[in-house]
């Protein structure tokens, strides 16, 4: 029954992978990946990682996907041109990785490893949940956990700017009715511009 | 004072002389420049009789001497010293050095008077003095070396005296080169004497020579051809001759002293010194021996069809060289030393006396154009007289007596070496032949327009002073000759000199009367002691004998010139048209110098266009540039990697993780 | 199941991610790859702390989707500021780094 589950959703995470690399159309892309997502989900599930399979649907397949396909709607997605600039890279970046791949397979399967042919140890009743995670991440991982929370607001943060319009001068707007103006060398504040603009 | 002390004054007055005159040029008056010179040379001549005197003040076995005054280099076995060596030969060549130099340096006092580069000529002449007496005095084999250099480039230097005409400095070029060639077998003989035993001074290297080589050894054949090469390219032996004849492009002054008195009989005083390694390679001498009696008779017959004035003079000067050459070399020790003697007397003098004829003749050196200066010019013709007899070996003088006491010593030692008693009396002929064809031609007769104006009006022929080679007119500054010229007549200086030289050239044949005193033989003796050949004495008769066959060989000599060139002038024209061949071979000096323009100059710059276009080119800039078309090229192949994109750029990393992996992987297998 | 399966899938699903990289050209797509690759290394870290028996792969995991997360949204912020400014949608074109 495992092994059937496993295949499944190997295949299904497979073949969204190769969707996500072989389609053409961007948002093609992004849907394949979206299946990916699920499978992936699915092989959490049978590593009893509850809380990871929840997450992984929530956040990745939740907002992360849909963050790419408001931006592949607003981008629009143009097929690229066949005609390959750089030589050879078709070719031997398929072989490098493969040959990648082939290296991983070996480590893993010749390893002296012994608990990677199992099935790995009886676990307790509660291995993967949101309660044990919670309890890891609140005590014995706090600073990564907080340290990742601020990397969010900076990421959040960083987005805005991006993405914001410039203005004339090199300045940015930023959607709060004020605008950062750019600095100049004499420290003279620049005028601010006329009202919010977006 | 001791015999040294006087060697190192002789040594040191020259280079004073040379060092005053060359750097105080701007401070020194013209004359002042010329007397200096001169005294120092003279001073030099009395120091010389002094270490002569002090010499004669000591016993026959004890008259040598080594002083050295600090030490070159001591070091890993080699120990070579700044040190000279005065024995009797060592003495006898000082003497005849600063004698005639002071007569010559007398002479170009007023010769030269009115050339610009007045100065210059006399520091050089100086200089060259110093180093003549350096290559005599020194004890050691370097010091030989050093002084043989020296003479080289103060030869060069005085043959392209008047630098600004190419065919002086060619002439000097040529000359130095010839002499390199033979500093070269020179400094070869150098090393393989120091190799096999050790030595540079020539006490000890004559001490042990016979006991580290046996006879005819290859070693120090090797060792005796090697220094033969060395000295026949100083003393314009064949082949290496090439160069006398064109040195004749320096002033006067210079082709007498250096070209007739001094450097050239450097070779025969090398061979007399190294007597020693001569006497254990007889093969060597031998060969030493039939060159030197090759040069006598080409140099004779080149002689004989010569018309420039001074070149013919050269190839005589040549020729008597090959006499001195062969009497050192098969044993006349003695005979070869005073034959150099008398020789430095007679040639100076014949080269005066052209200088003053030319002078005469503004500048015009070829003989056709000579006629007639027994009138009007008396003095020089006398003295041009004196010497033309001396060379001609007419009986009672100087050079009769030095001459055949060689012939007569060749015919003493017997065997093979008749040929040589033989042939040197032919050659004797053709000296005769030549000098008074030379004579004849020039003084007797009517007078030509340049005698006829000196006999008018006592005055100098003059001409705008032209480059020979190219025919314009030459400015009279530095680097050219004066624009009055100086006949002898007219200028005390060159007339006391002369008439010095005749006098010797006339009479210095006295102090070596065989039978009867025989000075220079007795001086030299304990030099040559050592060598068996020293003992083949001819009798008194067989001398006597030989001197009576020269004798009439000389006279008959003088006759067939006077017959020719007097008595039937056109006959010498006749012989040429019917001789046409062997006068053209003759004229062209034996084609020797396009045989070695073909055997040595065109292949050394067909090798040097060679180096220039292939080696140069392929293998030395290939090297160079292709080393820099390597780091360009591997540049280029590196600055590929940053294309700009980063697809390819994460494509190296993707490679780069897959090589770590496989490291990994296989390291811990 | 036996560890190994999830660990070769996972580098599987690397290598796929890795040659989607290198050989698309638009940007989009090349941040659904790097998705791809991340995923792939969560899958891992996940299958481990199953194997080990602690969950601190599992946290890692959660840490980890946190970091795509912000990197998914820097990397959109750029895009749509390239799309703003009309510069071609083509990482070929944005080579101004080169030697």
């Amino acid at each position: 029954m495992e092994a059937v589950l496993f295949f499944l959703a190997a295949i299904g995470a497979l073949g969204g992978a190769i969707g996500v690399v072989a389609l053409r159309n961007p948002f093609y892309s992004v849907l394949a990946l979206i299946v990916h997502l699920f499978s992936l989900a699915v092989l959490f599930l049978l590593l009893t990682s509850a809380f990871v399979a929840a997450a992984q649907v929530v956040v990745y397949a939740g907002a992360v996907m849909v963050l790419y396909v408001f931006v592949v709607a607003y981008v629009g997605g143009g097929g690229e041109s066949a005609w390959e600039p750089i030589p050879g890279q078709r070719i031997l970046a398929p072989l490098l990785a493969l040959a990648l791949f082939v290296e991983l397979s070996i480590a893993v399967l010749s390893s002296a490893l012994l608990a990677l042919g199992t099935h790995g140890p009886d676990v307790p009743a509660g291995f993967g949940d949101p309660a044990a995670i919670g309890r890891l991440m609140l005590e014995k991982f706090l600073v990564p956990f907080e340290a990742s929370s601020i990397l969010l607001l900076l990421a959040a943060v960083g987005a805005i700017v991006l993405a914001g319009r410039r203005r004339e001068d090199g300045g940015a707007v930023i959607p709060s009715g004020h605008s950062a103006p750019k600095a100049r060398p004499d420290g003279v504040a620049a005028p601010p511009s006329p009202g919010v603009t977006q | 004072m001791t015999a040294t002390s006087w060697a190192w004054l002789v040594l040191l007055l020259p280079l004073l002389g040379a060092i005053g005159i060359g750097l105080g040029f701007k401070l020194l008056p013209a004359k002042i420049a010329g007397i200096l010179g001169t005294a120092t040379i003279g001073l030099a001549f009395l120091c010389g009789i002094g270490a002569l005197l002090c010499l004669l003040g000591e016993g026959a076995e004890a008259r040598h001497h080594a002083s050295s005054l600090w030490d070159y280099a001591s070091v890993a076995g080699l120990n070579i010293k700044l040190g000279i060596y005065v024995d009797p030969l060592s003495v006898f060549m000082v003497l005849v050095v600063t004698g005639v130099s002071t007569l010559i340096h007398l002479y170009s006092y007023g010769y030269m008077q009115s050339d610009q580069g007045y100065h210059r000529f006399f520091s050089y002449l100086n200089f060259f003095v110093f180093s003549m007496l350096l290559l005599v005095l020194a004890g050691n084999f370097v010091l030989l070396i050093v002084g043989w250099a020296f003479v080289g480039f103060a030869s060069y230097a005085l043959i392209s005296f008047w630098y600004r005409r190419t065919t002086a400095t060619r002439a000097g070029m040529k000359a130095f080169v010839i002499n390199v060639v033979g500093d070269i077998g020179l400094v070869l003989a150098a090393f393989l004497i120091f190799r096999e035993i050790g030595s540079f001074d020539y006490g000890p290297v004559f001490e042990q020579a016979p006991q580290v080589f046996h006879t005819n050894q290859w070693s120090v054949t090797a060792i005796c051809l090697l220094l033969l090469v060395g000295a026949f390219a100083k003393s314009a032996q064949l082949p290496f001759h090439t160069w006398l004849p064109d040195a004749m492009e320096g002033p006067t002054p210079v082709s007498s002293l250096i070209h007739a008195a001094t450097m050239v009989t450097a070779g025969v005083y090398l061979i007399a010194r190294t007597h020693t390694l001569f006497v254990l390679a007889p093969t060597a001498a031998d060969i030493a021996a039939f060159i030197g009696l090759a040069t006598l008779l080409v140099a004779g017959t080149i002689a004989l069809v010569m018309t420039d004035l001074k070149r013919a003079i050269a190839y005589s000067t040549m020729s008597q060289i090959g006499y001195m050459i062969m009497g050192v070399s098969i044993g006349a020790y003695s005979a070869g030393m005073f034959h150099l003697m008398t020789h430095a007397f007679f040639k100076a003098l014949l080269f005066m006396a052209a200088g003053s004829i030319i002078a005469a003749m503004a500048n015009n050196q070829n003989i056709d154009d000579m006629k007639g200066f027994g009138k009007a010019m008396r003095f020089t013709s006398i003295t041009m007289l004196c010497g033309g007899l001396a060379l001609a070996a007419f009986p009672g003088t100087s050079g009769f007596f030095s001459k055949d006491e060689i012939l007569a010593y060749a015919t003493a030692r017997g065997g093979m070496y008749t040929i040589f008693t033989v042939l040197g009396y032919f050659g004797a002929l053709l000296t005769a032949i030549y000098t008074f064809r030379l004579i004849f031609r020039v003084l007797p007769g009517k007078p030509c327009a340049e005698a006829q104006e000196l006999i008018d009006n006592g005055h100098v022929a003059h001409e705008e002073p032209r480059n020979p080679a190219t025919g314009e007119v030459e400015d009279t500054d530095v680097g050219f000759p004066g624009a009055e010229h100086h006949i002898a007549e007219q200028t005390p200086a060159m007339k006391v000199a002369m008439g010095v030289l005749a006098f010797l050239a006339l009479f210095a044949g006295l102090i070596q009367v065989p039978g009867v005193d025989e000075t220079v033989t007795h001086f030299l003796d304990p030099v040559f002691a050592d060598s068996p050949l020293a003992a083949i004495v001819p009798s008194v008769g067989a001398s006597w004998l030989g001197l009576a066959i020269g004798a009439a060989i000389s006279l008959a000599g003088i006759g067939i010139a006077y017959w020719l060139y007097v008595l039937r002038p056109e006959a010498p024209a006749a012989l040429i048209r019917r001789l046409r061949p062997v006068h053209t071979f003759l004229f062209n000096k034996w084609y020797f110098d396009e045989l070695i323009d073909v055997l040595v100059v065109r292949p050394a710059l067909a090798i040097g266009r060679f180096a220039n276009r292939v080696f140069e080119r392929f293998v030395v800039d290939g090297l160079v540039t292709g080393t820099a078309e390597t780091v360009r090229g591997s540049g280029g192949v590196v600055r590929a990697v940053q294309n700009g994109f980063v697809r390819s750029y994460a494509l190296l990393l993707i490679a780069g993780f897959a090589g770590l992996a496989l490291y990994f992987l296989l390291s811990s297998s | 199941m036996n560890v190994e399966w999830y660990i070769v899938l996972s580098a599987l699903l690397f290598t796929t991610g890795a040659i989607g990289v290198l050989v698309r050209r638009s940007p989009m797509v090349i941040l659904l790859c790097l998705e791809l690759m991340l995923n792939a290394g969560n899958l891992a870290l996940v299958a481990f702390s199953r194997m080990v028996g602690n969950q601190q792969g599992q946290v890692f995991a959660i840490v980890v989707m946190v970091i795509a997360a912000c990197e998914v949204v820097v990397g959109l912020g750029l895009i749509v500021a390239l799309f703003r400014r009309k510069l071609p949608l083509n990482v070929d074109d944005l080579r101004e780094l080169r030697g």
